[in-house]
C-alpha cells in the first residue's frame, strides 16, 4: 500500500493560540453541569501498571458504573481500560452492562515486538472479550521515515480486530513536533483507525492541548473529505474537571454536536473520574466535599 | 453529479450560560466636564451630548461640547504647562510621573476594559486581554524612553516642540489615547486630546487618572466635541503639532489646514490590506489569523485584512474553513466573556457597512454570513464574506471599517504582489506561507507600514506603526514614535 503523503504544515505559536481562545470560555452554571456530566460518560476509567491485580481490575469494574451511588441520575464511564491478561477478568465483572472493554495492545507502550506478536495479541484479546483495541504506532519507524510501515501495520491490525474499535495510540510525546503529530494523524485516519489517541501515558508529555487541537483538525478534514467520522481519545495528565471541560470546549468549536458523545470522544483517565464527580456535587451543594467521600478505586 | 460535501453542526444542546463580566465595580459619572488645566470644567456654552452604549442604545452619561473658546482655554493652559517646568524638567523625573501613569492604569484595568466595552460596543476578551494591557503597556514602554532620549538620537540634542493637539478615532478610544499621549509626555510636550464623540468616557477616566498621578496641571487637557471641536484645534494658531488618527477624508481636510502655518502633523488613516494565504501556509492557523484579521473589534480596524488573496488550490478549503469557523463566533453582550463580536460602534457606521455590503451585492458580489441570530436592540452586524468580487469592485478598493472580508483568488507571487498594492492605501498586510523565502520577498514588495508573516493584528510599543500612500505619514510606536514630538538640535 502505498500511502499518500500530504504535508499539513502546523503553525505551533498558531495552534497555541487558538487553545488560548478556546480555553478562555467561560463555562459556569447549568451549563458546566452538562459539560461534567458528558465528561463522565466518555471517560475510559484506567489502569495500567505493572502490578495490576486482578483484584484492582474488579475494583475498578464496579466503580465504572458505580460511580457514586449517593448522587442520583450520574452517567456510567464509557469504558474500562487494561492490559490483554485482565481482559477476561474485567469481561466477567462487567456481564450485564454497556460499559465498554477496551485493552491496550501490541506491545504497549513501545510497540517494540514483531508484526506476527502484535496481531497474536490483538486476536487473543478480542477473543477474550475486548471490543475496544487500544494500539500504539512504531514511532520508530515512524520518524524514520517509514510511513508505509506505520500505514500498513495500522491496516493489518484493524483487520484483526474485526468488530473490536481500533484506536490508534500516536505517542505524540516521541512525535515531538506538530508537524508529527498531524502527519501521523493522517496516517492513522487513513488506514482505519476508528479512534486516533495521543498517548500511552507512560511518556511525559502526554496529552497536550495544541496536540489535541492538531488531531481534531486533522480528523475533521478527513471526514470532511470522506465523509467518516473518527474518534479521538486524549489520555495521559487529564486529572482536573477544568482540563475536561475546556477539552470539551475545544471538540465543541472544531468539530461540532456530532463529536460530543461517547461514541467519537473518549478521556483516558484514572483519577479525572472523581475531581468531576467532586465538581457535581460542588454544583448542586455549592460546597466542595472532603475527597474521602469519593471512592478511589 | 457532486455529492454533498460533509457538513459539521455547531448548534449543540450543550450551551454556554451567559457569563457577564460585572458592571459593579465601576464608577461613570452622569455628567462629564471638560478636563481643562487641570480641572474639570463646565464648557463655556454649558452645552452637553449623549454617549449611549451601542449595544443597548441607553444613554450611558452626558460629556461637555467644547466650544472653540474651550480648545482656546485648553490650548493656553497647555502652553502654560510647556513654558513651566514641565519642559524643563528632569527626563527621569517626566519619566516618574509616566510610570505612575501607567501603573494607575494597570490597577484599574478591569474598570477601563468595562467601560471601553459598554461605551465602544467591543467585546470584553479584547479590551480586557488586548486593548487596556496595550495601554498600560504603552505608557510603560514611553517612560522608559524620558530620561534615555540622547541615546535616541546620538549626537543630537532633543528639545519638546511644544503644545500637541491629538484627535483620536472610536475604534480602539483609550488606546489611541495613548499611542498619543505617552510619547508626547516622554520627549516633554504638552496635549490637547480630543477623543470620539461616541466613545468619550475611558479617556475622561484617565483624566482622574492623571489628577490621580499628579501631572502638573495643563501638561494634558482633555476635551470633548465632535468634527467641529477637532477643527478648532487643527486650526489653533498656537498649536505646534496636530496628531490624527482616523479616516483618510479627515486626513486630508487636515492636510489642507495645516498647509502652509507650519505646523508639523502625524497622520494615521484608513486602509484596505491585503491578507495573502499561499497554498504552503498552516491551513487552520492560516483560517484563525483571517478570522483575526477582517473580525477582530467588529472590523473597526484601519489595519484590518479586509481583502483577502488566497492562492487558487486552496481557495476552496480555505473558504469552507472559514464558513464552519464563522458559525462558532458569538455574536451578542460585549460584557460577556465568551462574546466573540460585539457591537457595531454607531448607528452611522452600521448605515454604512449596510450600504457597502448592499453595494457588493449590486455589484455582482455573492456574500455569506453567519447564521448566529444577532440582538434586537442596538447596533449589529454580522461577519460577512465577499466572493465574486474583483479589483474594481469597490467592496474591494475602499475601507467599510465593519466585519465584511473580500476574497479573491491568486496564481503567481506577482500577480498577488500587484494586486496587493493596486490600492490607494499601504498601512498592514499579512502573508502566511511555510516557506521563509517566500515571507522576505512578500513583505518587501507589499508596500505597507507593517506586514505581518503568520499572524495579524499583533502590536507591540516597541514596533513602529503608520501607513505608506493615503494611510498616513510618520510613525507612533518604538524609538520612530519618539521623532514626531522632538526638535533635534
Amino acid at each position: 500500500m502505498i500511502t499518500s503523503v500530504y504535508i499539513h504544515p502546523i503553525d505551533q505559536i498558531g495552534a497555541q493560540e487558538r487553545v488560548a481562545r478556546l480555553f478562555s470560555r467561560s463555562i459556569k452554571k447549568e451549563s458546566k453541569v452538562h459539560a461534567l456530566k458528558m465528561a463522565l460518560s466518555m471517560i475510559d476509567l484506567t489502569t495500567l501498571e505493572g502490578k495490576d491485580s486482578s483484584g484492582k481490575v474488579k475494583q475498578l469494574c464496579y466503580k465504572a458504573s458505580h460511580l457514586h451511588d449517593q448522587y442520583p441520575d450520574l452517567p456510567s464511564v464509557a469504558a474500562i481500560c487494561v492490559y490483554p491478561t485482565m481482559v477476561p477478568i474485567a469481561k466477567k465483572a462487567l456481564e450485564g452492562t454497556s460499559i465498554n472493554i477496551a485493552s491496550v495492545a501490541t506491545a504497549f507502550p513501545s510497540g517494540m515486538s514483531s508484526m506476527e506478536n502484535k496481531l497474536d495479541e490483538v486476536k487473543k484479546v478480542v477473543d477474550d472479550g475486548a471490543n475496544e483495541v487500544d494500539m500504539v504506532i512504531s514511532r520508530g519507524k515512524f520518524l524514520s521515515g517509514e510511513y508505509d510501515y506505520v500505514a500498513d501495520e495500522i491496516s493489518q491490525i484493524k483487520d484483526a480486530c474485526e468488530k473490536a474499535h481500533l484506536k490508534v495510540i500516536l505517542e505524540t510525546g516521541e512525535l515531538v513536533t506538530l508537524d508529527n503529530v498531524r502527519l501521523a494523524s493522517d496516517i492513522a485516519l487513513n488506514a482505519g483507525a476508528d479512534f486516533i489517541k495521543t498517548s500511552t501515558g507512560k511518556i511525559s508529555p502526554a496529552a497536550t492541548p495544541p496536540v489535541v487541537l492538531v488531531m481534531l483538525e486533522a480528523i475533521r478534514d478527513h471526514y470532511k473529505k470522506t465523509g467518516k467520522k473518527i474518534g479521538m481519545k486524549p489520555a495521559g495528565g487529564i486529572s482536573k474537571a477544568k482540563q475536561a471541560i475546556q477539552y470539551l470546549v475545544m471538540v465543541r468549536e472544531t468539530l461540532g454536536k456530532d463529536w460530543l458523545t461517547p461514541d467519537l470522544f473518549r478521556f483516558g483517565a484514572s483519577s479525572l473520574a472523581n475531581d468531576v464527580l467532586m465538581q457535581i456535587v460542588k454544583q448542586s451543594t455549592g460546597h466542595y466535599q472532603s475527597g474521602n467521600y469519593f471512592s478511589i478505586d | 453529479m457532486a455529492k454533498a460535501s460533509p457538513t459539521l453542526e455547531f448548534d449543540t444542546d450543550w450551551e454556554y450560560s451567559s457569563a457577564p463580566e460585572s458592571t459593579d465595580h465601576i464608577q461613570i459619572k452622569p455628567q462629564n466636564e471638560l478636563f481643562i488645566n487641570g480641572d474639570f470644567v463646565v464648557p463655556s456654552d454649558g452645552n452637553y451630548f449623549d454617549t449611549i452604549n451601542p449595544a443597548s442604545e441607553k444613554t450611558l452619561s452626558k460629556v461637555g461640547h467644547a466650544t472653540a473658546d474651550d480648545v482656546d482655554k485648553a490650548v493656553k493652559a497647555a502652553r502654560k504647562a510647556v513654558k513651566g517646568p514641565w519642559s524643563k524638567m528632569d527626563g527621569a523625573e517626566r519619566g516618574k510621573y509616566i510610570f505612575r501613569i501607567a501603573r494607575l492604569i494597570q490597577e484599574k484595568a478591569r474598570e477601563f476594559a468595562v467601560i471601553e466595552s459598554m461605551d465602544g460596543g467591543k467585546p470584553i476578551r479584547e479590551s480586557r486581554d488586548v486593548d487596556i494591557p496595550l495601554v498600560s503597556a504603552h505608557f510603560f514602554y514611553y517612560a522608559g524612553w524620558a530620561d534615555k532620549l540622547e541615546y535616541a538620537f546620538p549626537g543630537k540634542d532633543t528639545t519638546p516642540i511644544g503644545v500637541a493637539g491629538q484627535i483620536i478615532p472610536w475604534n480602539f478610544p483609550l488606546l489611541m489615547a495613548a499611542w498619543k499621549i505617552a510619547p508626547a509626555l516622554a520627549t516633554g510636550n504638552a496635549v490637547v486630546l480630543k477623543p470620539a464623540e461616541t466613545t468619550p468616557l475611558t479617556a475622561l477616566k484617565l483624566a482622574e487618572v492623571l489628577q490621580e498621578a499628579d501631572l502638573p496641571p495643563g501638561v494634558v487637557n482633555i476635551i470633548t466635541g465632535a468634527g467641529k471641536t477637532g477643527q478648532a484645534i487643527v486650526d489653533h494658531p498656537d498649536v505646534d503639532k496636530i496628531a490624527f488618527t482616523g479616516s483618510t477624508e479627515v486626513g486630508k481636510m487636515i492636510m489642507r489646514a495645516v498647509a502652509g502655518t507650519g505646523k508639523r502633523y502625524t497622520l494615521e488613516l484608513g486602509g484596505k490590506a491585503a491578507n495573502i494565504i499561499f497554498e504552503d501556509a498552516p491551513i487552520d492557523q492560516a483560517v484563525e489569523g483571517i478570522v483575526n484579521s477582517i473580525f477582530f473589534n467588529q472590523g473597526h480596524v484601519c489595519c484590518a485584512g479586509s481583502r483577502l488573496f488566497v492562492q487558487e488550490s486552496i481557495a476552496d478549503t480555505i473558504i469552507s474553513k472559514l464558513k464552519d469557523r464563522m458559525e462558532t463566533l458569538i455574536i451578542g453582550d460585549p460584557l460577556d466573556k465568551n462574546t466573540d463580536i460585539g457591537a457595531i460602534n454607531s448607528k452611522m457606521q452600521l448605515d454604512k457597512i449596510k450600504m457597502y455590503v448592499k453595494l457588493g451585492q449590486k455589484e455582482g458580489g455573492t456574500i455569506h454570513q453567519s447564521s448566529y441570530s444577532l440582538p434586537k436592540k442596538g447596533f449589529w452586524y454580522a461577519p460577512t464574506l465577499f466572493t465574486d468580487v474583483s479589483q474594481s469592485h469597490r467592496v474591494v478598493q475602499e475601507e467599510i471599517f465593519g466585519p465584511v472580508l473580500a476574497i479573491q483568488t491568486f496564481r503567481t507571487v506577482d500577480e498577488v504582489i500587484t494586486k496587493a498594492n493596486n490600492i490607494p492605501y499601504g498601512l498592514s498586510g499579512g502573508v502566511w506561507t511555510d516557506k521563509g523565502s517566500k515571507i522576505f520577498k512578500i513583505s518587501k514588495a507589499v508596500r505597507a507600514g507593517v506586514v505581518w508573516a503568520n499572524t495579524f493584528n499583533k502590536f507591540d510599543p516597541s514596533s513602529p506603526f503608520g501607513g505608506y500612500k493615503e494611510s498616513g505619514m510618520g510613525r507612533e510606536g518604538g524609538l520612530e514614535g519618539l521623532m514626531p514630538y522632538v526638535n533635534l538640535v
